[in-house]
């Protein structure tokens, strides 16, 4: 499928269930409290353990590959770590080509809860 | 609390990391990945690749040893009760799959106050066993209250 500017991505929806900051933490490396003790995050005024911020990215990551054709399509992902995500609550990753070169598709992503964006201005740059 | 920028284009040791295929599978499903790619050998080695196909932000996992000793660095001086991670960028070349050596080179790139606010940017290099750069990322943390 060959992506043409202004299309959109087909959007991906996750629903990171009660353990997965624990999942993501052992796969990630990032043991930091915040993201898998209740006490500690509320202790240092969370409203809750938060989501890994490079685990929104790995999904923004994901629906860029998968729009792209594949993980060797994507060549660059920068973002912007925003709003706190929140574990049982629905992700939704949305993105717009906003343009389509010869060499390279450039995707504008942002992944949202709700109102809450937790991750903004991603840039995607995929082969084609 | 003033910043020190002496630690800008400070360089840390080279961390060599093994890309193992049950931590990259571990890695994938944590995430959601349902590529094939990720999960299944056999079908990795079908479409041409050595082993396991690392999904591209497994980067983190590979670049974290090297990335640690820069954020800790007493020069650098971050206070990491308030510190926020801001933004993040990552650039790839050859895919990464399993039973690749893959050594990672933090450097310093930049300390700035902006409005109050410190910005320390570190910029990771992740090269294979064959020296191709598979990864350049670019880690921007966030101090607030200088």
């Amino acid at each position: 499928m060959a992506l043409e500017q202004g299309d959109e991505l087909p959007e991906l929806s996750v629903t990171p269930d009660k353990y997965l900051t624990v999942r993501y933490a052992g796969a990630s490396g990032d043991y930091n409290p915040i993201h898998i003790d209740e006490e500690f995050a509320k202790a240092v005024g969370l409203p809750s353990r938060i989501l890994h911020g490079l685990y929104g990215m790995a999904l923004v990551a994901r629906a860029a590959t998968e729009a792209g054709g594949g993980p060797a399509s994507l060549a660059r992902l920068g973002v912007q770590f925003r709003g706190m995500g929140l574990p049982e609550q629905e992700i939704t990753v949305s993105g717009t080509v906003a343009d389509a070169g010869e060499a390279v598709t450039t995707v504008h992503l942002e992944a949202r809860q709700g109102e809450n964006a937790i991750i903004r201005e991603g840039v995607a740059e995929l082969r084609r | 609390m003033a910043l020190s920028t002496d630690a800008v284009g400070t360089s840390y040791p080279p961390v060599l990391y093994a890309v193992g295929r049950e931590k990259v599978r571990e890695y994938a499903l944590a995430v959601g990945e349902t590529d094939p790619l990720h999960l299944d050998h056999e079908a990795a080695r079908a479409a041409g690749y050595a082993d396991l196909v690392a999904p591209p932000m497994f980067t983190v996992v590979y670049s974290a040893p090297a990335i640690g000793p820069a954020l800790f660095d007493p020069v650098v001086g971050i206070d990491f009760a308030r510190m926020v991670h801001g933004g993040q960028a990552f650039s790839w070349g050859p895919l990464v799959v399993a039973g690749d050596e893959v050594t990672t080179t933090v450097t310093v790139k930049s300390i700035e106050e902006k409005k109050g606010l410190g910005f320390f940017v570190f910029e990771s290099v992740s090269a294979n066993q064959e020296g191709h750069t598979v990864c350049v990322g670019t880690w921007t943390n966030i101090v607030r209250g200088l």
